[in-house]
């Protein structure tokens, strides 16, 4: 896996974003929400490595505590996408006919809305909750993982190991699960790792919106809103969420690229 | 279309001379070496080649895959890609050195000269352009000439490789042509340019036997009419000796023997031709097939002494140290052979001219009507039927695969199912195991019909099972070799409480691999071993009833044999009976005891072997075993060529649905009354050899008369 250059990139600069994302509440950093009106806007320091923000709030803090919300909403949204569109383009694929027409077509339906939009409305529908906003940009991922897993089922059913599984009279789900899903996995996986990245950005801005991490909680979205009114007089308030973030959501993408160049070398192989 | 030579004085192109020019030698290869650079290792893929070719000759070269034929090929053309190079000798055409030839130089030589014709015409045709206008392009590109006279000369060349309405063809796309078409249209692009030398790359493999016995006979004309030379890579001997002057064996990247046809089929000297010789099913002789054990060795290491030595009958200390050098047999005939024993392999009488009496099947005794297993009736299937929307919008019409056929199957028998491609035989195949359900008719198993209970249905089911093809695609890439054995004997298997271990290592050992294999993926398996895995898999719940789909049809013929022989042995271990699948009459004829022939979804022939084959009554059955390749090259029966191309199933001829083809057609009888599959007399009791044709038996077992 490391002989690929995209797939050593994105992991170089995975690791050291989820390492912080999962040590930043155990480590002995300055209290987050703690405000230092006096301090406002303190360039990087001794004291506060990134400086501090427009309540003289550390920055070091608010960053490294301000991402674990954003790649929350990735993965959880990923995770919901990945366990209703793999079965559903599953089904499509293997089933064909009526099921795949029905199934699209629904489908279809949720691929109408734009991610963001769709996210909006069901936060305003529900209320500002985080849980429903992943629920709602899963429902968004489902149906282009469904149809992705769906075309490469098209191409795997015809193949003679899935006829000799009818012949000896394996079941629908057992030829589902154990005969097509490993053959697809690959595309799974690749989708996978772009979906967090896009879900991360998601998330982000509905922060930026208002409507994701509540304040004084640190967030990176949230965070950049705020940045944006001060963008002249302190640079670092923006600089570090957004170099952050975009660390982050490189690292998966060029992840997944990485992981399509390996897997695709090891179907050939095979 | 005229087809003149230009003499080498003509040629304006400035090239290195050798001093002495040899006056009708065309192509001299000498001491080729070549090799394939992989990131982790070197592949040696052709290892001191040398072989000549005449002009107006005709060389064969053989080889099992992984023999460096097609290697050969492409160093002629100087096409080895990247990663591959030519590390050592010469190959000179006329009198240019090609391996110095200039870029310029070579694209002139290439097409105007030496023409390839690749391997898979579906891919080698551009989809989107018409094949005329493919055709044309060359000949602009080429020669230089105008949009109208490139067009005339296109289609000139289409009518010179025999194909019926040249001006309509000339406007079709690839895909509305048939295979057949499709290598000739390949062949025509090849000879547009009048070149002097013609590389076929396995002209006819996946070619259906009828349409491989026409392009044979266009191929041998080239040869007579134009006196073009042509280099012919097959794997397949009987195209050879149909075809060839000389032929050269490759084994492994060696050049092994060397000689004219008659020397290499009736007089060969090198263990490996002997093996393959032994190895390919004949329909002539019914011999036993002798398998080549083992597998070709990976080329990155090359062993010291013969490369041959570990799969050889002959071999001797000897064989295992030093190089091992081409030694003439006939200094006459140049017949050349790499073996250091070939004196000792000379007077072992060659396994083709051999007839040893012992047939390889049991021939008639195993029918007996009161053991029938399996008795199919008036099976029906017919694809895309035609829904609302078809009706309304004017939809395709639907495909009759399979119509009306009633076959029945007894204990311990195998009765093989033949016919070209698209006669709807693997459709039948997967109704007899319900892979697919038929629109009409009934299958009794043990004198039960299968749809009426479902304990009937599952009892089918256990002991019915089925072998595929295509073995790289029938075992999941996903799965180790032991759950691939594994699910059958949880699902179907009689004492499930058995020792599952067990039952795969002695799985494996009975198909020839050991329980070693239990852990490995297909992925690191070969085409052999994965068909046997295929076949363990069949036989892992103790079936009664296997259908063989083309069991063998995607493997060397060493393997091959192999294979049948495998199966020989698990059908009187388990005394199952099975049906074959097959387009090879030569393989049905080798291990079935009764044979059904097939045309458009109907069986127009039934019966014995001996009786189907020897003589064959239905025209179609005459066509079909004419058409295949003889290994005796001094052979030269009357082939009977069927007119043009299986018809389409959507819309079936009326009457005989063989009569738009019938080389015996009696007259409007034929087409418009359909025959009935009638007992012979000659077929005895209780009518066995059945015939469906409105000729009667002697008008059938006159010769086709010439038209």
């Amino acid at each position: 896996m490391l002989q690929n250059r995209n797939a050593r990139i994105g992991l170089g600069l995975l690791g050291p974003m989820i390492a912080i994302v999962i040590v930043a509440p155990v480590l002995p950093l300055p209290d987050p929400t703690a405000t230092d009106a006096a301090n406002a806007f303190a360039s990087p320091s001794a004291e506060h490595w990134f400086g501090t923000d427009h309540h003289g709030r550390d920055l070091f803090a608010r960053t490294l505590l301000g991402g674990r919300v954003s790649l929350l909403f990735g993965l959880g949204s990923t995770a919901i996408g990945l366990l209703l569109g793999v079965p559903i383009g599953l089904a499509s694929g293997y089933f064909g006919g009526n099921v795949d027409e029905g199934l699209m077509r629904f489908m279809d339906l949720f691929l109408a809305f734009p991610s963001l939009l769709l996210a909006l409305l069901i936060l305003a529908v529900f209320g500002g909750s985080m849980q429903y906003a992943i629920l709602a940009v899963g429902l968004v991922f489902t149906p282009r993982i469904a149809r992705i897993v769906r075309g490469s089922t098209l191409s795997e059913r015809n193949e003679t190991y899935i006829e000799a599984a009818k012949a000896r009279g394996e079941s629908h789900t057992h030829i589902l699960v154990h005969e097509l899903l490993p053959n697809v996995k690959s595309p799974i996986i690749v989708e996978a790792s772009i979906r967090i990245g896009f879900g991360i950005l998601i998330g982000t801005s509905l922060s930026f919106l208002g409507l994701g991490a509540q304040p004084p909680n640190p967030d990176w979205g949230y965070m950049i809103a705020e940045s944006r009114d001060y963008l002249y007089n302190s640079p670092w308030f923006m600089l570090w969420p957004g170099l952050f973030l975009s660390i982050t959501v490189l690292g998966f993408n060029m992840l997944g690229d990485g992981l399509r160049d390996i897997l695709n070398v090891e179907i050939e192989e095979q | 279309m005229s087809k003149n030579k230009r003499s080498p004085s003509n040629q304006t192109m400035t090239r290195a001379r050798t001093a002495q020019s040899t006056s009708d030698r065309l192509l001299e290869i000498d001491g080729l070496s070549v090799e394939y650079q992989l990131p982790d290792r070197t592949i040696k893929a052709l290892r001191d080649v040398s072989m000549s070719l005449e002009e107006g000759e005709t060389l064969g070269i053989a080889g099992e895959s992984g023999s460096g034929k097609s290697t050969l090929a492409l160093a002629i053309l100087q096409y080895l890609g990247d990663n591959g190079n030519v590390s050592g000798g010469s190959i000179s055409f006329k009198d240019t050195s090609l391996l110095d030839a200039s870029d310029e130089d070579l694209r002139s030589i290439r097409g105007n000269e030496i023409a390839h014709v690749p391997q898979n015409p579906q891919t080698s045709l551009n989809p989107s352009i018409t094949v005329g206008e493919q055709i044309a392009e060359v000949i602009r590109l080429h020669q230089g000439k105008s949009s109208t006279e490139a067009k005339e000369d296109a289609i000139g060349i289409l009518r010179q490789v025999n194909i019926s309405d040249p001006e309509e063809n000339y406007e079709r796309y690839p895909h509305e042509l048939s295979g057949g078409m499709q290598q000739r249209v390949l062949i025509a692009m090849a000879l547009s340019c009048n070149p002097e030398l013609l590389i076929l790359d396995e002209p006819t493999t996946g070619l259906d036997v009828t349409t491989q016995s026409k392009i044979l006979s266009l191929i041998n004309e080239l040869k007579d009419e134009f006196n073009t030379s042509i280099v012919l890579i097959t794997h397949d001997l009987g195209v050879l000796a149909e075809t060839s002057d000389r032929v050269a064996i490759l084994y492994a990247g060696e050049l092994v023997e060397k000689g004219t046809t008659s020397d290499i089929f009736s007089n060969s000297a090198n263990p490996y031709t002997r093996g393959l010789l032994a190895a390919t099913p004949d329909i002539e002789t019914e011999r036993e097939l002798k398998p080549i054990p083992g597998n070709i060795p990976n080329l990155d290491r090359v062993p010291d002494g013969c490369i041959f030595a570990d799969r050889c009958e002959f071999v001797e200390d000897e064989c295992r140290t030093g190089q091992i050098d081409l030694e003439a047999v006939d200094d006459g005939s140049g017949h050349v052979t790499r073996c250091r024993r070939w004196e000792h392999v000379v007077d072992e009488p060659l396994k083709t001219s051999e007839s040893e009496g012992t047939t390889s099947g049991p021939v008639d005794e195993a029918y007996d009507s009161d053991r029938k297993l399996l008795e199919a009736k008036n099976l029906t299937k017919t694809f895309g039927e035609t829904g609302l929307l078809d009706q309304v919008f004017g939809g395709e019409q639907p495909v009759q695969a399979v119509n009306g056929v009633d076959i029945d199957v007894c204990e311990s028998e195998t009765v093989g199912i033949v016919g070209e491609s698209g006669c709807g035989k693997s459709t039948l195949g997967r109704l007899m195991v319900q892979l697919l359900d038929q629109d009409e008719g009934t299958i009794e198993f043990r004198g039960e019909d299968i749809s009426s209970t479902s304990d009937a249905f599952d009892e089918f089911r256990k002991d019915t099972s089925i072998v595929f093809q295509n073995p790289d695609s029938s075992l999941n890439p996903q799965k180790r070799v032991y759950t691939i054995l594994e699910r059958p004997l949880d699902l179907l298997a009689d004492g499930a409480e058995q020792d599952k271990d067990e039952r795969i290592a002695k799985l494996l050992m009975q198909v020839g691999l050991g329980p070693e294999y239990a852990t490995k993926y297909p992925g690191e398996l070969s085409g052999g071993e994965k068909q046997r895995v295929g076949i363990a898999r069949a036989f892992a719940s103790n079936p009664k009833f296997v259908v063989l789909d083309e069991p063998v049809a995607s493997l060397d013929a060493s393997v091959q044999a192999n294979i049948l022989d495998l199966l020989q042995e698990l059908k009187a271990e388990y005394n199952t009976s099975y049906l074959l699948i097959s387009h090879d009459l030569s393989v049905v004829n080798h291990i079935c005891d009764r044979v059904a022939v097939m045309y458009l979804g109907e069986i127009v022939e039934t019966g014995p072997k001996s009786d189907v084959f020897n003589p064959p009554y239905h025209p179609y059955t005459q066509a079909l075993l004419s058409s295949i390749p003889s290994m005796d090259p001094e052979d030269d029966r009357e082939r009977i060529h069927l007119e043009g191309d299986v018809p389409s199933a959507r819309n079936p001829p009326s009457g005989c649905s063989f009569h738009s083809r019938c080389p015996k057609k009696i007259g409007e009888q034929c087409e418009q009354s359909k025959p009935e599959l009638e007992g012979t007399n000659a077929g005895g009791q209780d009518n066995r050899h059945r015939v469906s044709c409105h000729l009667d038996e002697e008008q059938m077992n006159e010769p086709v008369r010439e038209t």
